[in-house]
This record gives C-alpha cells, sequence and structure tokens, in this order.
C-alpha cells in the first residue's frame, strides 16, 4: 500500500518535472517585481503567495472555461528565483497528465488580469506574464477637448477688453468734439458782444447824445 | 542739406505717464524670447563662464554706444523712424524705410511664435499633459508609430502643434487650432497697442515684470531639483580655450546686438515720446545693462532644469539597464543600484562576456546628456517641456513658463508695432481726423492675414527663414548707415552738442571714439563675417520626416532656387531701401521740384521756412 502511494507519487512528481519546465510547451514564465510597486511596504514572496498565486491561476480558468473542474493541484510552478520569476503550467485533470492549450490559458489570465494584479497589489508592469500582452487602455477624451474650453474664456477676455477700449475712445472722442464745439460757440458768443471793442449792450442802452461842443462847432463855419 | 528743426513747446504728441514707463518699454522691448533661449545656449557651447568675456566686450563697444545712438536720436528729433532719418537728412530716409520694412516682417513671424506659445499654454490645462504620454493607433495594439519612433514630445511639437510636412515645397493645409490662436495673439496685440504707447505703457507694467517673477520661482525651484548643480556646473565652468575661435567673437557681437532691439526703429520712436530734456546717456546703460543682468539671470533656471534633464535621462539609462541585467540573471531586485552598477556590470562583464554582451546594454554618459545642447524653439517646445512633466505639479509648472514666455514675447511685440505704427502715424497715411484706433486695428488686420501663411504644414520652415534672413542682415547694414549718417552726414559735433544739450553734461570721450571709429568698424567686421559664414555653406535645413531612414534624427535638406530666391530677397529688400530713396530723392530735386521734400509739410513745419 505504501510502496503503491510512494510509487504514484514519484510518478507524479517526474511528470510535473516533465510539464512544468522553462520554455516547456503551454508553460508561461511570469516575473514579479513587489519592491519596485510596493517600496517599504513590500512582502516576501514566499509558499503561501505561491500558494495564492496557484488559486488564482486556477480561479481564472474557472471563470473563464465556467467548468468547475480545474483545482488548485492542477497548476504547478517550478524554477522559482530570487527575481522573483518562475515557470507554471496548468494541467488538465480529466485527460491524463497533458497541459491546457497556451490559448485558453492566455485568454484566461486576460479576462481576469485586473483581479489577478488586485490580489497581489500590484499592475500590469509589476507583476509580468511574459508571453500575455496586456491591452492598453484607451484615453479618457472629454467630449470637448480641454484647450477649446479655455481658449474660449482667454478669446472672451480679449474680445471684452477691445470692445470697452474702442467704446471708451469713441466716447471720449465725442465728448472731445462736443466740447470743442460748445467751446467754439461760446468764443463766437464771445466775440460777437466784444467785436466792436464797446459792448452793445451799452450801445443799446446808450440813448443818442447831442455833443453840444460839436453842435456850437456848426454853427462857426462860414457858409459859402 | 538740413536744418536744424525747432522743436515745439506743445506739439500734441503722445507723451509717457512716466520715466519708469519708458525705461520699463525699452526693457520689454530689448528682453525677450533670445534671452532666454539664445543667451545659455551661446554660453554653454562657447566655454561656459569664458564666453562672458567677449559678450561683455561686445556690450561696451558695441551694444551701449548704438542704443545711446538711437535713443538720442528719437529723443531729440521727436519723430518715428522714417519721419527722423528725413530730418537728418533726406537722402537718408531710406534707413527709416530699411528700419520700417524689418520691423514688419519682423512682426509677421515673431507673433506666430507666440502663437505656439499660446496653444502650448492652453493646451497646460489638462491631465495628464497633452505632450507625455503617446496617442494608441488605429487598433489600439500599441502607440502611434511616429510618436513611438521619436518622443511623446516630438510627437506633440511636430505633429499635434505644427503639423509639419517633410519639405518645405509641400505647403500642406492650413492648421485651423493654429488659426484660431493666431486670431487670438493679434487680438491681444491689438488690444494693447490700440491707442499707441497710451495702451502700451500700461500694459507692459505687467509685460515687463511678470517674467522676472516667474524667472525668480523657476529660479527657487530649479535650484532643488536633483541633477540642478551638475546643469549650472557645466554651464559656468570656464574654458578659456574656446576664446581662440572666432566664432565666438562672431556669436557675442551677434547677441548682443540682436538682444537689444538695434536698428528696428522701435526704440526711436520709444525716445521720441519723451521730454526733450532727458538723460538718454544713463537710459541706455540702464537698459543695457538690465538686457544682459537679464540674459545671466535667466539662463540659471534654465540651465538648472537642463541639468535636472539630463540627470534623469541619465538615471533612467542606468535604470533600464539595471533592470535588464537583473531579468537576465535572475537576480533579486535592488541587489545592483546605481551606486554599485559599475563594479557589478564589470564583475558580470568579466564573468558572463556573451550574455552581457546580447544584452546590448546603453552606454550611460552624463556628459553625453548634458551636452545634447538645444537653442530656440527646441529649447522651449521640446526640452523644457520634457523637463516640467519629471516635476511635481506639471500643470502649474507649464502654465507659469508658457505665460512667462508669452509676457517676454508680447513686450518686444509692442516694440515691434510701434516701430510701423510711429512713422504711419506721422506720415498721416490715414486722414487726422479718423481714430488711432483704426490704423493700430487695419495694421493688426492685414498682418494676421498676411501671417496664416505660417499657419500652412510647412509654416515653421518659412519661419526660419525670416529669422535667418530678414531678421539678421538687414538689421546689421541699417545700424552702419544708422552711425555713418549720424557721426559723418548730421556731423558728430552738432550730435554731441545736441545730446550735451538734452542731458545737460558734457558727453564723455568714451562716446565720441565709439562712434566715430570703434562701433563702425565693429559693425562692418561683424557684418563681413556673418556674410562670409552664411555664404560658406549652401542654405540647408533640417526636416521632420517620418519616412527618413535615419529617423527620429532630422533630415538634412537643400532649400530649392525659389526659396533661396526669396531668402536673398528678404535680406536685400530692407537693405536696398538705403540707396534706391536716396536715388529717388536725388531724381525729384534733378526734377526741379519746388516742393522741400517728399514727406507732408506738416512733418517739417518749420524745416520749410529755413530751407
Amino acid at each position: 500500500m505504501l510502496r503503491t502511494l510512494l510509487l504514484t507519487l514519484f510518478v507524479v512528481a517526474i511528470a510535473h518535472a516533465e510539464l512544468c519546465k522553462p520554455d516547456a510547451q503551454n508553460a508561461f514564465k511570469v516575473r514579479i517585481s513587489i519592491k519596485t510597486a510596493l517600496g517599504d511596504n513590500a512582502y516576501a514572496w514566499d509558499a503561501n503567495e505561491e500558494y495564492l498565486f496557484k488559486a488564482m491561476v486556477a480561479f481564472a480558468m474557472r471563470r473563464y472555461s465556467s467548468k468547475s473542474t480545474t483545482q488548485i493541484s492542477n497548476v504547478l510552478l517550478c524554477n522559482v528565483t530570487d527575481r522573483v520569476s518562475f515557470w507554471f503550467v496548468v494541467t488538465d485533470s480529466s485527460k491524463n497528465v497533458t497541459t491546457v492549450p497556451g490559448s485558453e490559458v492566455e485568454a484566461a489570465i486576460r479576462m481576469n488580469r485586473n483581479r489577478i494584479n488586485n490580489a497581489f497589489l500590484l499592475s500590469d508592469k509589476t507583476l509580468q506574464f511574459l508571453k500575455i500582452t496586456s491591452t492598453l487602455s484607451p484615453p479618457v477624451e472629454p467630449s470637448t477637448p480641454v484647450w477649446l474650453i479655455v481658449f474660449g474664456v482667454v478669446l472672451c477676455l480679449i474680445v471684452a477688453g477691445i470692445v470697452f477700449l474702442v467704446v471708451s475712445g469713441i466716447q471720449k472722442h465725442k465728448k472731445k468734439n462736443k466740447e470743442s464745439t460748445e467751446r467754439e460757440n461760446l468764443e463766437e458768443k464771445v466775440e460777437v458782444t466784444l467785436e466792436n471793442g464797446i459792448p452793445c449792450e451799452a450801445l443799446d442802452l446808450k440813448a443818442g447824445h447831442i455833443n453840444g461842443v460839436f453842435a456850437a462847432d456848426d454853427e462857426r463855419f462860414t457858409s459859402l | 542739406l538740413s536744418a536744424t528743426p525747432e522743436i515745439p513747446k506743445e506739439d500734441g504728441r503722445p507723451k509717457w505717464d512716466n520715466k519708469f514707463q519708458y525705461i520699463l518699454s525699452c526693457i520689454g522691448f530689448a528682453v525677450g524670447l533670445g534671452n532666454v533661449w539664445r543667451f545659455p545656449y551661446l554660453c554653454q557651447i562657447h566655454g561656459g563662464g569664458a564666453f562672458l568675456i567677449p559678450y561683455f566686450i561686445a556690450l561696451l563697444f558695441e551694444g551701449i554706444p548704438l542704443l545711446h545712438l538711437e535713443l538720442a536720436l528719437g529723443q531729440y528729433l521727436r519723430k518715428g523712424s522714417i519721419g527722423a532719418w528725413n530730418t537728418i537728412s533726406p537722402y537718408l530716409a531710406g534707413v527709416g524705410v530699411g528700419s520700417w520694412m524689418v520691423s514688419i516682417l519682423v512682426s509677421l513671424y515673431y507673433n506666430t511664435v507666440l502663437t505656439w506659445v499660446m496653444w502650448y499654454f492652453i493646451n497646460s490645462f489638462q491631465e495628464p499633459l497633452p505632450w507625455s504620454v503617446c496617442p494608441l493607433n488605429e487598433n489600439r495594439t500599441g502607440f502611434n508609430e511616429e510618436c513611438y519612433e521619436s518622443t511623446a514630445v516630438n510627437y506633440f511639437w511636430y505633429r499635434k502643434t505644427l503639423n509639419i510636412t517633410p519639405d518645405i515645397a509641400e505647403s500642406g493645409t492650413l492648421q485651423w487650432w493654429l488659426i484660431l490662436c493666431l486670431a487670438a495673439c493679434w487680438a491681444i496685440v491689438y488690444l494693447c497697442t490700440i491707442r499707441g504707447i497710451e495702451t502700451t505703457g500700461k500694459a507692459i507694467y505687467v509685460t515687463a515684470i511678470f517674467p522676472y517673477l516667474v524667472l525668480t520661482i523657476f529660479l527657487i525651484q530649479g535650484l532643488t531639483l536633483p541633477g540642478a548643480t551638475e546643469g549650472l556646473i557645466y554651464l559656468f565652468t570656464p574654458n578659456l580655450n574656446t576664446l581662440k575661435n572666432p566664432r565666438v567673437w562672431l556669436d557675442a557681437a551677434t547677441q548682443i546686438f540682436f538682444s537689444l532691439s538695434l536698428a528696428f526703429g522701435g526704440l526711436i520712436a520709444f525716445a521720441s515720446y519723451n521730454p526733450t530734456k532727458n538723460d538718454c546717456e544713463k537710459d541706455a546703460v540702464t537698459v543695457a545693462i538690465v538686457n544682459s543682468m537679464t540674459s545671466l539671470y535667466a539662463s540659471i533656471p534654465v540651465f538648472s532644469v537642463l541639468g535636472f534633464k539630463a540627470t534623469t535621462a541619465y538615471w533612467d539609462c542606468l535604470d533600464r539597464n539595471i533592470i535588464s541585467i537583473i531579468n537576465e540573471f535572475d537576480l533579486p531586485e535592488e541587489s545592483i543600484m546605481r551606486q554599485n552598477y559599475t563594479s557589478w556590470i564589470s564583475f558580470l562583464n568579466s564573468s558572463y562576456p556573451e550574455k552581457i554582451a546580447a544584452l546590448k546594454l546603453k552606454s550611460c554618459d552624463l556628459q553625453e546628456f548634458l551636452d545634447q545642447s538645444v537653442s530656440g524653439t527646441g529649447l522651449a517646445f521640446i526640452v523644457f517641456t520634457q523637463a516640467i512633466i519629471l516635476m511635481p505639479g506639471s500643470q502649474a509648472w507649464a502654465i507659469l513658463f508658457f505665460i512667462m514666455l508669452f509676457s517676454l514675447g508680447l513686450s518686444s511685440m509692442f516694440g515691434n508695432i510701434e516701430g510701423v505704427f510711429t512713422p504711419l502715424l506721422e506720415l498721416q497715411i490715414i486722414p487726422k481726423s479718423a481714430p488711432k484706433e483704426l490704423l493700430s486695428g487695419v495694421i493688426c488686420l492685414i498682418s494676421f492675414i498676411i501671417a496664416l501663411s505660417f499657419t500652412l504644414g510647412s509654416g515653421s520652415y518659412w519661419i526660419d527663414i525670416f529669422d535667418r534672413y530678414a531678421g539678421s542682415v538687414p538689421l546689421l547694414v541699417i545700424a552702419f548707415f544708422e552711425v555713418i549718417g549720424v557721426v559723418y552726414i548730421y556731423k558728430i559735433k552738432r550730435f554731441s552738442k545736441d545730446v550735451e544739450w538734452m542731458t545737460g553734461r558734457k558727453l564723455n570721450l568714451y562716446w565720441q571714439i565709439a562712434w566715430r571709429f570703434i562701433s563702425p568698424l565693429l559693425l562692418l567686421s561683424v557684418f563681413m563675417a556673418f556674410v562670409t559664414l552664411q555664404m560658406q555653406k549652401p542654405p540647408s535645413y533640417t526636416a521632420w520626416n517620418p519616412k527618413y531612414e535615419g529617423f527620429p534624427m532630422k533630415e538634412e535638406k537643400v532649400y530649392p532656387p525659389w526659396v533661396q530666391a526669396i531668402c536673398v530677397l528678404l535680406a536685400a529688400l530692407p537693405c536696398v531701401c538705403v540707396p534706391l530713396v536716396a536715388l529717388f530723392h536725388l531724381i525729384k530735386q534733378k526734377c526741379g521740384s519746388k516742393d522741400p521734400s517728399f514727406v507732408p509739410p506738416e512733418v517739417f513745419s518749420c524745416q520749410a521756412a529755413n530751407s
């Protein structure tokens, strides 16, 4: 009994070693940069983290193919380095000693990439699946470009300034014209009254006055 | 030949509100974009601190004398450039016409540079800054190819802003966003120059002082950035060997000359609004020194930021190499840091040379990054914008930087427009009853329409041409004739007496020597050297061509013959005005015309009586 158990375990181990090795078929390399992502809050990569990783991959496979046959034991990790990097494969429990095709694994990982990243507090760049490209998120485009709004504000201010200056210029011009015409009228009136050197009112007021001296002189002339 | 004009007491000429406004306007005109993006570059490539020696010698013997000459001329004759030169001698009116033409040509393209600044300014309100990320390509599988091969900053400048064509002969289409910004810029210029110095005098308080505030803020920020000290040391370390190269002296002379905005006619116009009893000697020295000090002051934050950028690029280079090595050898993170990088590299190279060679690591050299010197629009729109992305709070820095550039350019535009506006006002192109606002409006509208051609795809190539040919050689020629005209035709003795009357003290011997001999000789030699240097190689330009095999390097191309003809025309037209107008006047005199001159009589109310 014990011998058969040991033998099966041995066979399984060999099989696993065969399935999971660098550059094996349907195997993917993962590279994790915890210190880059978290700095001082970095956690250490140990067996528990590896267990979580296997669980997340199994979760991804289950969600993708929506059949609950993938177990944590189906995910094999190997060649863990200090970097931290390792290879993993997903075995198919229904078929004997085979791996799930790489395309399926890739699609499953892609679909659940966000969940996997968040489980480890990492991002696409710090938790890298080397053969799986991440889809780039489209940039957020507001309906009106921001620069157009700013431009509108600037232009309104400028136009308001120009209108104000032009209008005030026209008003000043009109006032100057009105002032100059008023001044001209005033000068004319003043000139009229002083034209003869004698105020007209004075002339009007003075009644005709016979100068006795001249009247007397007239009689002194001998008539011819 | 000419008579001394009498200066009427109240001639209804607009005047400055106070002396400070006048000085500020002259300083604003002189201090422009070149102080920020040309002087630091020259300092860097010509041996750092050693460049200051030819710079200050040129300032002393060329800059200050010519500046004093122009200010004294305008102040005494109380007329714009055309009127002033006509007064000196009708045969020299061509000098004024040449100045006026150069002012027009420079205004056209200078405001388009301000358009680019405005475009960047209104784009600085976004998060993230649009020049920090590459846009995705059509099927969203990767980044736009042109952007990916060069950098996001380059892409935003060449594609999103200029939408540049690969060749100057291909005009491309009008870029509507640039047309909008151009309209806004000319509207701002109209707003500020609408009533001549009445309005520019108020605007100059903001546009001339604000750049100093921003430069100070950038100075404080720049000095706190990592790598700033490397940049500053690199800038100021004197290398006296460069002084043996005559090119350095030529660059110093031309930099002083163009930096002070001489021979544009704008300074004459500004000075003509002064009261005559004003110390123009002190003004000239003040303006020249403030201009040079500003150049020095501006180079400190510029080089702190450039040092920061070089250091960051160097660290990025190191980090990329470190990541490659760590990934290749599966070493734990942070085992190789920047400090022990070199020791690790030597160790790994000795143990696994083939693996290291296969990685194709780039050699990271801080000096190499510091050596990448740029001047002009490249400095502002490519290098500096890249540095701004790396600073925390990039939007604020970008907004501050572009408002500063805009103010610097706008205050120079005031001088340019004044150089166009004042002579036209005096020539009475529009009837006296029409308001000044109409003339300035017409000038701005016509300039806007002509400047639309700079918003084409090939527009920036044309602006380079205008900058190199219209804004360089003609100024040297006009300044030479200015000095010769005043010293030998108006006669230096009379001019000295006029200046003494204005300043109230005897003219120093230094001015006499400088005006009579040193400045004309210096101008002549600079002109000869400049033209010789330009003629040495065929006029070429660098084009941004995504299909070029060396992309993202720019492609070196030669100007087609019709473009070369335009270059010659631009350079020759203002210069040729001088002899042409003299000839015209000669013919008019010979034809026995009884009119004293072709300028309307109001300009010469006393001239007519005396001649």
